[in-house]
């Protein structure tokens, strides 16, 4: 019976996490874009500088009709945000918040994370597809070239510093991790986070949703609650990126007192990526396709493999 | 030599810069904006003033003023002889026409028309944007006090011509009657 109530209490916070992080991010989003913009941003929602905006976007979007255009694959159609957006509540369940505090410890954390991840980028793929429209066969398209491009080095980056810890397990990485992997990971750091807000479609790297040009890529066709847990999706995913990127190189827990406080470092650290995320997305335009495809073939690729190389160099010389 | 990534950062400091200064939204329906004293917002009418000469309506750009007027004889006083003047009946601007030229206030040569910074008078029904005289009165309480002479700028010349007089001897000056005090009208 208390095993049945520990599982039980340990999704339910996964779940809270989930739910709560991703509002927390996108209304940092609106306020630090809008200053960052000599605006206010929301004002008014909720009485204190628009605190509950979120909320009052959430009732409008359960408000609005679901629409499922005649031509579409119905089914696949209905599906897609939920399979956008699951598997990112999936991947936190292996993500550890301090020493201890983890939903689920798995011998291949890493390896879990990234696979389900990866799951999460075929949400917009499938909806894009089954629309039945051009912009968003489009945007779905230019979905699947990025997500092509990208992983690759997201991946590499990822095993250079599983190599470097010597386990697939995110715990273990976490307490194998020491400040000076700071530097010698540093290439693999940054190609993870560029890489990961790529998959994303974060700003600068959102071509498939482009506004200007594909009116909103796959979710074009989109109304409501399906195109609100799209756009939960999108925040969830920066949460999920940041958190890892943070339990990989910048060491998770790791801080004063971490032996009391390590959950607040971790959250931490999120959240200050989470706020760079915003601030590249407020600094940098779009990147054209042909743009996109360099950055990571010729950039992000190259540097992964070096950065891999040298981490093997490392770890051999040290045992 | 230029540093690689140097743009990169560039762009994230100008960001950063702006996040922390102040925004320049004005919350404005909460605060009210600053306006310049002499804003054109409304068009005040000083209905005393008014001579019905029809100036106003006739330079107007896109004609929407409305004027309409009677002729009254006022009675003769005694040992005079009657006179006729011009009473006004109406006066609208049609707000909805108006393009705030101001040629109207600028010709006007009783001084009867006004500006005033007021500006809050949108209307769900745009014939309501018409003002009638009693409408375009009431807005003459929000004109601003006229800007003070400018210290630097060229005398009137009335100003001038009286002071030249004055510098002219006594004796030269036309004779004139001295005007009445208190104490000659109490003794009238």
């Amino acid at each position: 019976m208390t095993d049945v109530l520990e599982v039980a209490l340990r999704v339910a916070l996964v779940l809270g996490v989930f739910l709560v992080l991703p509002l927390l991010v996108g209304q940092t989003e609106h306020k630090a874009m809008a200053h960052m913009q000599s605006r206010l941003g929301p004002m008014y929602a909720g009485g204190f500088h628009g605190w509950a905006q979120l909320v009052a976007d959430g009732v409008k979007f359960a408000q609005k009709e679901d629409i499922v255009p005649t031509a579409a694959d119905r089914v696949v159609f209905k599906l897609a945000p939920a399979v956008a957006l699951i598997p990112y509540l999936i991947a936190l369940v292996a993500i550890p918040l301090g020493p201890g505090v983890v939903a689920q410890d798995l011998d291949v954390g890493v390896f879990f994370v990234l696979a389900v991840m990866a799951v999460g980028v075929l949400g917009p793929l499938m909806g894009g597809w089954a629309s039945a429209n051009k912009f968003s066969l489009l945007g779905a398209l230019r979905t699947a070239a990025q997500l092509m491009a990208y992983e690759l080095p997201f991946i590499l980056a990822a095993a250079s510093v599983a190599m470097a810890a010597g386990t697939l397990s995110l715990v273990g990485i976490v307490e194998a991790w020491e400040p000076w992997w700071l530097i010698w990971q540093l290439p693999a750091a940054v190609v993870f986070f560029v890489a990961g807000l790529a998959e994303l479609q974060r700003p600068p790297f959102d071509m498939p949703v482009a506004d200007s040009e594909i009116i909103f890529g796959a979710f074009t066709e989109y109304t409501g609650l399906r195109f609100a847990l799209f756009l939960l999706a999108e925040y969830a995913g920066i949460v999920v990126l940041c958190a890892l990127t943070t339990v990989l190189f910048l060491g998770g827990w790791h801080g004063p007192y971490d032996d009391v406080l390590g959950w607040l470092w971790t959250l931490l650290k999120t959240m200050v990526l989470a706020f760079v995320v915003i601030w590249l997305r407020v600094s940098y335009p779009r990147l054209r396709e042909d743009q996109l495809q360099r950055l990571a073939w010729q950039g992000l690729v190259p540097i992964a493999l070096l950065q891999l190389a040298l981490t093997g160099v490392v770890v051999v010389a040290r045992t | 030599m230029k540093i690689p990534g140097a743009g990169l950062a560039k762009g994230l400091t100008v960001t950063m810069r702006t996040m922390t200064k102040r925004s320049v939204t004005q919350q404005y329906p909460e605060v009210k904006p600053e306006l310049p004293p002499r804003s054109r917002g409304v068009i005040a009418l000083l209905e005393e003033n008014c001579t019905v000469c029809m100036l106003c309506a006739r330079e107007c750009p896109d004609w929407c003023i409305y004027i309409d007027s009677h002729k009254e004889t006022i009675p003769a006083p005694p040992g005079g002889r009657e006179r006729q003047r011009n009473v006004l009946d109406r006066f609208d601007i049609d707000f909805s026409l108006c393009m705030y030229c101001g040629i109207c206030i600028e010709v006007c040569p009783f001084d009867a028309l006004f500006w005033s910074p007021e500006f809050e008078y949108s209307e769900l029904d745009i014939r309501d944007l018409t003002h009638g005289k009693d409408r375009l009165g009431e807005w003459m309480a929000t004109v601003p006090a006229p800007p003070a002479h400018d210290g630097h700028g060229v005398r009137p010349k009335e100003v001038d011509a009286a002071l030249k007089a004055l510098d002219k001897p006594a004796r030269e000056r036309p004779a004139r009657k001295p005007a009445p005090g208190p104490e000659s009208e109490d003794a009238g």
